[in-house]
Order: structure tokens, then sequence, then C-alpha cells
């Protein structure tokens, strides 16, 4: 039970995350298009700074968001932790 | 250079398995309107795209299809995840199988093998951003016969996102073939 609170909670901050990220990636497209819509970009400022704090408050708890050297990592190496993308709808 | 982010775009948590349903949307795998030509499609013809907003959009673009391709890939692996094979056998999904067991393999849902023919980078900006807009209606038009196949609401959510985004990228594309038009008109009256 306890387990399946942690997976809840784990789910509910990567959504949040992927809201956010949803923004970032649908305002950078838009710039694509649109460089000097200053307005779009203080929007689009404004999402990547919450999606900063909310990736460090996931990683901190589940263990790096990414590899290549853009997530610290604590010993073991947690990289390897499953479930991985595809199995659990991570 | 490309990072993975260990996470879905939009999550895919499909409960129960339906190998039926896994191979109808194979075809968003690696099939001739599927996410994997869209995005080798785009990242292969940014090269020679003439002006700014053009190479970030293709790179921008074709960087998402990827994130797609995976979403597309989990789908399968889902849907036939736990599949006995009775069941294979019951939905029609027996010559895949023989192929393939469980796995995720590029190919339509007929069992055609991804092909680089099913894209073009034609090195003409014109006619490259023209492939594109049409890729894009192609991908939404199969999104929507997959929603019209699907009838568990787990399969549907994700096509749905997916759908959208096709949407989206046809948007951007067509102010990028806009953009690329008068850059040429302008150098041609130079």
């Amino acid at each position: 039970m306890n387990h399946a609170h942690t997976d809840n909670q784990r789910k509910e901050l990567l959504d949040q995350i992927r809201a956010i990220q949803f923004m970032t990636v649908d305002l950078n497209l838009y710039l694509d298009t649109h460089p000097n819509d200053c307005r779009a970009m203080n929007e689009y400022n404004y999402y990547v700074r919450q999606l900063q704090s909310l990736k460090r408050e996931y990683e901190m708890q589940y263990g790096p968001l990414m590899n290549f050297g853009h997530s610290l990592s604590p010993c073991p190496w947690r990289w390897i932790e499953e479930p991985w993308p595809w199995e659990e709808g991570i | 250079m490309w990072i993975y982010e260990k996470k879905l775009q939009y999550p895919v948590r499909i409960k129960n398995p339906n190998p039926r349903m896994a191979k109808y949307i194979i075809t968003q795998y690696g099939g001739p309107d599927g996410e994997l030509a869209a995005s080798l499609r785009y990242l292969s013809q940014r090269y020679h795209m003439p002006i700014p907003e053009a190479k970030a959009v293709l790179n921008d673009i074709g960087t998402e299809e990827l994130a797609h391709f995976e979403m597309v890939g989990s789908m399968v692996y889902q849907l036939m995840r736990g599949a006995c094979p009775d069941e294979i056998k019951a939905a029609d999904v027996g010559t895949y199988y023989a192929d393939h067991d469980r796995a995720v393999y590029p190919s339509t849902g007929t069992g055609v093998p991804f092909t680089a023919a099913y894209i073009q980078s034609k090195g003409d900006p014109i006619a490259d951003l023209h492939e594109n807009l049409a890729a894009e209606q192609k991908a939404r038009a199969t999104y929507e016969h997959l929603i019209n196949l699907a009838d568990d609401p787990d399969v549907i959510d994700p096509l749905r996102f997916l759908r959208e985004r096709e949407v989206v990228h046809f948007q951007r594309f067509g102010e990028v073939l806009q953009k690329v038009r008068e850059y040429l008109e302008s150098k041609k009256y130079f």
C-alpha cells in the first residue's frame, strides 16, 4: 500500500512535469517561427523556471531524469532503476 | 546531440492487452506515415534549409517525433504484453508473432518492414516543406482511423494527443513555407 502510494505520488509529479513541459515544447515550436514575440518568450521563460524546479524535486526523490551528464546520481547509479517509461507509463 | 529523458511526453498506461489493436497501431511506429518516417524525414531535411526559422522547426519537430515514436512503441509494447498465444491467434496477429513474438518491430500492420523509401529529402526546401505538410495531414488521418478502430479509453487518450500534435506541426510547417518563399523571392529581386 505504501508502495502504491509512492507510485501515485511519482506519477502525479511526473504528470505535473509533463504538463509544464508541454507548454515549453509548444511555445518552443511557436517561437521558432515567431522569434520576435517577446510575450511568448517571457511565457516560455516562466515555464522553463517552473520546469527546472519541478524536475529538481522529482530527481531528489526518484533519481536522474536525464542521462549523459544532465542529472546528478547518488551511489549506486540510479539511472538503471526500473521502471522505464514504456513499462509503467512513467 | 540528443539527451534521453526518462519519461514519455504523454503517459501511456494501457491496462488490458489487445494484440489486434497493437497490429493496427504499429503502422504509426514503422509505417509510411509513422513517427519514425516523420522524424528521419525532418532531421535529414534540416541540413539544407536556407533560413534559421526553417532549420529550427525541422530540428525541433524532428526531435518531438522521436518522443512520439517512443509513445507509439510503448503502446504496442503494452498492448502485446501478457497476451497469450491463443489470444494472439484469435486476434489474427499470428503472422506477426511468428516473426517477432511480442517484440516491437518497425513495420506496418501487415508486416511490411520500415524503409527509407517512405521519405524524401529532395534538397529543394519548397518541395520538402510541401512533403512535410502532406505528411502531417496523412499522420493526422491515420490517427483518426486508429481512434475509430479503438474502444479502450487507455488507447484513445494517447492517440488523441498524437493527433493533436500533427495539427500543430502542420501549422508550423505552413509558417515556415511562407517564410522560405519570402526569403527566396527577396533573393530573386536582390
